[in-house]
């Protein structure tokens, strides 16, 4: 936009605010909710915009569990937290360390069967834990993990993605620097240790805020893996809590768990924000 | 102690009949101290003979030894080596300090005899400021002197340079090249140094080789080789302008080039077919010399360079910038001083002597 016009300026502004508030009168509802009784959010029609008083027995209630107007048992969040906590940051940091490893090998190292390897795992991006849930489910349940971490992490850990994006990354080392450091007399794993590991810091960075928001998030796999309480995420926390049939759901608990499962990610991507940007935009050597 | 010696080795990639043979056979001894430059055009062989002797690339067939001890298998780090690369290879996220102490490091150095090495050769290279800098804040000069700086702390046997000055501008170039002259002088280690460049090739090295397409042409001090290039590569690469070649037949005193014959100062050392070959400023323009038609007379400040041609052959003459000049189109008379006309066999392409 190299036109200055005033015109312009108003209507920019009028689409980006439209765009913002688009987005964030969902979340603003969400918060409402959860600042209510159940009462008042099904009695007033429509519901109130303004935030009510009940903040902070909701979040009570949401956090440490209680009894619901009607007399059945809410199960509390914190527990669940801490499972889509533990996983989020396993899948994070397990697929990143299986990545960095595996793109290491393939750029670094000549073995027998390596481009087929390659292939194999590139292949794998057409593969989504969704299409091949029937056989993973088989073999987790072989493997006695059912309603274990492992069993919530280790299938979703492989990523082809993250391989592929670090060994895009590994190709752009300039070999003078692995023949620096062999004259250093810096071995495979010293070399990756201390070349390789902080150069790709803000690739890094970049990958555990996606993966950790792509752990978080997930529903279908711990719907299917887990059928003891104390191993529920908290996504699938939230839907538990939507009773259906004749038991009335307590709408701002459910709001407060909703609010709750959206904290961390955005702390994740808050903090990590500068290293995500500079991850994505610049690779710096 | 550091002497280099390398015997009859070549280098082939690929295997058996379709093996490709990029250096044919290279044997070059280097003593203790000495400072050698290998030059030629790019793709000749010489970084990859550098880089065998580093041992970045294996060795194929042949023998290098580092004071004494045959290092064919040995691994980089073991061959008390150490290189400076044309990119330097600094390690990015790295400062300089840890750039330079980083070898030591992983030789397990005791950490007091690592900071006082890498505090002496900071002091050398006048880096004590820069320390704590990343390798992106440094100029390409500050650049280049810690990837020296890195090279000294591991005090090696031999030194190898690989091109290090040509990503330096002109200026900072010809400052480097006398600052590397003085830290050889200082620190006395056999260094061998790759180039394509003539002008550092003759400055820098105290015996130079001189290689085309994976062979050495001449191994010799700079003067014997700009004095007597041994063949007609040679004669054609160090110089500039290079050295003027005349292709022709050879009859006692009498030289038949395409298009003009022209009177010898001294009887050619057979006859037939051969190459002479006069270097431009041993060419004078006198009146009655051989017939040459002036093309072009460039300016150069101390100098002035005429080109021109005998019959169809190209010929360059410096004469002084003071002298005045001959025009374009006009034919003057050149004669070769006798003592310094060179004789080659076109077959061969080597020295022919009387």
């Amino acid at each position: 936009m190299v036109e200055r016009r005033p015109g312009l300026n108003v209507l920019a502004h009028l689409i980006l605010i439209l765009g913002v508030a688009i987005v964030a009168f969902p979340l603003w509802m969400t918060f409402v909710a959860s600042t209510q009784t159940a009462e008042q959010i099904v009695q007033n029609r429509p519901m109130s915009l303004l935030p009510g008083d009940n903040l902070v027995e909701t979040y009570r209630v949401a956090l440490f569990g209680g009894q619901s107007n009607y007399g059945s048992a809410i199960a509390p969040v914190l527990p669940m937290l801490k499972v889509s906590l533990i996983s989020a940051l396993v899948i994070a940091v397990g697929k990143i360390a299986i990545s960095l490893l595996s793109a290491f090998a393939f750029v670094y190292f000549r073995f027998p069967g390596r481009s087929l390897c390659f292939w194999m795992v590139f292949v794998t991006l057409m593969l989504p834990v969704e299409v091949r849930i029937g056989p993973t489910y088989e073999v987790v349940s072989n493997l006695g993990m059912l309603n274990t971490y492992a069993g919530l992490t280790v299938p979703l850990i492989a990523s082809a993605t993250a391989t592929f994006l670090f060994r895009q990354f590994f190709l752009t080392v300039p070999d003078e620097l692995v023949e620096a450091s062999r004259i250093d007399g810096a071995g495979p794993i010293r070399f990756f240790r201390d070349v390789l590991v902080p150069l790709s810091a803000t690739s890094i960075a970049a990958l555990f805020v996606i993966q950790f928001i792509y752990g978080w998030n997930q529903y279908l796999w711990p719907l299917l893996v887990t059928t003891d309480e104390s191993r529920y995420p908290i996504v699938m926390g939230i839907k538990r809590m939507i009773s259906g049939g004749d038991a009335a759901t307590e709408w701002n608990v459910v709001m407060a768990t909703a609010m709750l499962a959206m904290i961390p990610p955005a702390l994740v991507v808050l903090g990590m924000q500068k290293w995500f940007v500079k991850g994505l935009v610049d690779a710096e050597k | 102690m550091g002497a280099l010696s390398i015997r009859k080795v070549f280098k082939e990639y690929g295997r058996g009949a379709t093996a490709n043979r990029v250096i044919h056979g290279v044997d070059a001894e280097i003593a203790d101290g000495e400072f050698i430059v290998i030059v030629g055009p790019s793709g000749c062989g010489k970084s990859t003979l550098l880089r065998m002797v580093a041992g970045l690339e294996e060795i194929s067939g042949g023998e290098i030894a580092i004071g004494g001890r045959v290092v064919n298998d040995v691994e980089p780090s073991e061959r008390d080596i150490a290189m400076v690369f044309q990119n330097y290879a600094l390690y990015p996220h790295m400062s300089v300090y840890d750039n330079m102490a980083y070898g030591l490091k992983i030789a397990k150095v005791p950490k007091p005899e690592i900071d006082a090495r890498v505090r002496k050769a900071a002091g050398i290279l006048e880096l004590g400021a820069l320390l704590t800098r990343k390798p992106r804040e440094l100029s390409g000069g500050q650049r280049q002197r810690v990837a020296m700086g890195r090279a000294i702390v591991r005090e090696p046997q031999v030194f190898l340079f690989d091109e290090p000055l040509s990503n330096l501008d002109a200026k900072l170039r010809a400052q480097t090249r006398i600052e590397i002259r003085k830290l050889h002088a200082e620190l006395g280690v056999t260094s061998l140094f790759v180039t394509h460049d003539q002008v550092e090739a003759m400055t820098l090295a105290q015996r130079m080789i001189v290689m085309n397409k994976g062979v050495v042409e001449q191994i010799g001090s700079p003067e014997s080789v700009y004095a007597r290039p041994e063949s007609m590569f040679v004669a054609g690469f160090i110089g500039s302008p290079p050295m003027n070649l005349l292709r022709g037949q050879a009859d006692g005193a009498r030289f038949e080039v395409a298009g003009a014959v022209i009177a010898l100062p001294q009887a050619a050392p057979r006859a037939g077919e051969l190459v002479l070959g006069v270097r431009p400023e041993h060419i004078s323009l006198e009146p009655g010399g051989w017939p040459m038609r002036v093309d072009l007379v460039e300016m150069l400040g101390a100098e002035r360079l005429v080109h021109g041609r005998i019959g169809d052959s190209g010929l360059t003459v410096r004469i002084d910038g003071t002298a005045v000049p001959p025009s374009a189109g006009q034919t003057v008379g050149v004669v070769a001083a006798p003592a310094q006309v060179h004789w080659f066999d076109p077959k061969t392409t080597r020295r022919v002597d009387a």
